[in-house]
């Protein structure tokens, strides 16, 4: 039971400070990408312009597994970052995760923004709004798309395991979270514990994805 | 109050020449009307003068002031009302929409709740203060959009189409509401719009915009002087195209990749209108005495009460109204098939 706890708190304490640590990185640079439109003739911005657009995208698809690998070679003891000696911690989990769920938010958030950045901010110009006032309220209507970004990235946090298992090592009592635990409860052929994690996997991510829906419909009130 | 002069005004967008060397001047608090067809530039042009897009060459000149468009001009902008189209509002309460151009001014709690209380009365609206604005109707979103440019009291308003996609009941509301403001408050008004009875309501003076052109610029009377106001006054379906006489003794008249055949006897550059209700729809092919029929698709389907007017497009729009109860009967639906015949003898000649 105890060890339950401690597992479950693991992964709600990785995926939670992976995701508001990328929130905190990524909604800024989402934001900004989405306000960039440059339609311009500058055919050179353009293109930077599509590039960066493209690598988020293609990283908000990324294979954990292959974010897992890189981080631990970063971290390995004859790594770049081994001085660090972070491998197989929580912090190296999280490092993992967050590489994972910035790109997410990024490009959530960067969508949901260009989406209405246009018409909202002509009509805030038009009303007489101050450029910063324009930004501020283009970001207040894109909440419903950045708390979006947030339900998603942690989603994927709390049920990601290709990467945390190689960075973390699911070392028990120090690195197990609920999803590397399946995995050994069911090599184990300890199947009734491993559906136990999994229903616990499962409620969290419903709870949190309730209350975030809530707010969400809270805020559309039509 | 502000005066505003254009000159030479022209807008390219990637090489398309939407304004072309637009030149008029507006005196101060006159009421100014822009009318012409769908694409001829009215939107664009409505937008530069509000400052949220810059011409290509040109110049607007408010009060004698040469309008730099590489600054921001908040100090004008603030004396500026823009109304879309569509309108936009925010994800806020009604209240807090008409309240946010005046929360931008650093205005205090009481004076706004004051002039926001006042608009929404001007406007009958003030029973929808703490609803959503994203759930109104249409006529209630575009009453707000109105309310949030007017709350301000700027001295020049920009309107674009500020009815075109209302009912009867919330246009007339509107353009009461107009007069009032341009009448007490002297406010300059500039209005584009196809809805040519209700420049003779309104406007002081029109201009007709046409492929970015300015075609003539007078009073109502200047402008209609015709016989045929009172159809023309419908405002759709108006078409400019080349006559040459058939060997029937009918016109036949190319609108742009359209043959339209009508009984009268003119050549040249003609302009026609075919009356709304003179247009029978059909869901087969018409086999008629009907000298036009032409085959399109159903685009839009406007209500307007007891009456429905559906927008077709057959390379160029037409307008047809017909009772809600054929509408019905017929089961009309955006974008399906139809077919229009109208007879030789509908089709009107303008000038």
């Amino acid at each position: 039971m105890e060890e339950i706890l401690n597992i479950t708190f693991l992964s709600l304490r990785v995926s939670g400070t992976s995701v508001i640590i990328g929130s905190l990185i990524g909604i800024p640079i989402g934001a900004f990408l989405g306000l960039k439109q440059f339609r311009g003739k500058m055919t050179l911005i353009r293109l930077i312009d599509v590039m960066i657009k493209s690598i988020v995208n293609t990283f908000m698809g990324l294979p954990p597994v292959i974010v897992g690998l890189v981080v631990y070679l970063l971290l390995a003891p004859t790594g770049p970052l081994g001085w660090l000696n972070l491998l197989y911690t929580p912090s190296a989990m999280i490092l993992t995760q967050l590489i994972e769920v910035i790109p997410i938010i990024i490009g959530i958030t960067m969508s949901s923004v260009s989406s209405i950045e246009k018409t909202i901010r002509e009509r805030a110009l038009s009303l007489g709004a101050t450029q910063w006032q324009t930004l501020f309220l283009v970001l207040r209507e894109a909440k419903i798309g950045i708390l979006t970004s947030i339900i998603t990235a942690f989603g994927a946090a709390i049920s990601e395991v290709g990467g945390i298992i190689i960075t973390g090592g699911n070392i028990r009592w120090l690195t197990r979270t609920l999803t590397t635990a399946i995995i050994v409860e069911t090599e184990l052929g300890n199947f009734s514990m491993a559906l136990t994690l999994g229903a616990i996997l499962l409620t969290i991510a419903f709870v949190i994805n309730l209350s975030l829906t809530i707010v969400q419909l809270k805020w559309v009130r039509r | 109050m502000i005066s505003i002069e254009v000159r030479e005004l022209s807008k390219e967008y990637s090489g398309l020449l939407v304004l072309d060397k637009v030149s008029f001047k507006i005196g101060k608090s006159e009421f100014f009307a822009i009318v012409g067809p769908s694409g001829a530039g009215k939107t664009t042009l409505l937008r530069i003068i509000g400052l949220i897009e810059s011409p290509t060459s040109g110049l607007v000149i408010f009060n004698d002031e040469i309008i730099d468009y590489g600054r921001d001009n908040l100090n004008l902008r603030r004396k500026i009302g823009l109304v879309f189209q569509q309108p936009i509002l925010f994800n806020m309460s009604v209240f807090n929409n008409i309240a946010y151009p005046l929360k931008v001014r650093g205005y205090d709690r009481n004076l706004i709740r004051n002039k926001v209380e006042e608009v929404m009365k001007l406007l009958k609206i003030e029973n929808l203060g703490e609803k959503n604005a994203l759930g109104l109707s249409g006529g209630e979103a575009q009453r707000v959009a109105l309310a949030q440019s007017l709350v301000y009291e700027p001295n020049l308003l920009l309107l674009d189409e500020p009815t075109s996609n209302l009912d009867p009941r919330n246009a007339s509301i509107i353009e009461e509401v107009l007069l009032r403001i341009n009448d007490e408050r002297n406010t300059t008004i500039i209005m584009s719009t196809h809805n040519i009875s209700q420049v003779e309501k309104l406007a002081d003076r029109i201009a007709v915009l046409n492929m970015g052109k300015i075609e003539r610029i007078g009073s109502f009377n200047e402008i209609f002087n015709k016989s045929n106001i009172p159809i023309f006054s419908r405002g759709e379906n108006v078409f400019h195209g080349i006559s040459r006489i058939s060997p029937y003794g009918t016109s036949i008249i190319d609108i742009g990749g359209l043959q339209i055949e009508a009984t009268f006897k003119k050549e040249g550059y003609v302009t026609i209108f075919i009356p709304p209700e003179d247009i029978i729809l059909s869901l087969n092919p018409i086999i008629s005495s009907a000298r036009n029929s032409l085959e399109g698709r159903i685009v839009q389907i406007i209500d307007m009460g007891s009456l429905v007017r559906i927008k077709v497009n057959s390379i160029r729009d037409f307008y047809v109204q017909i009772t809600r109860k054929s509408l019905e009967d017929m089961n009309l639906k955006v974008g399906e098939r139809i077919f229009l015949a109208f007879k030789a003898s509908s089709v009107q000649l303008l000038e």
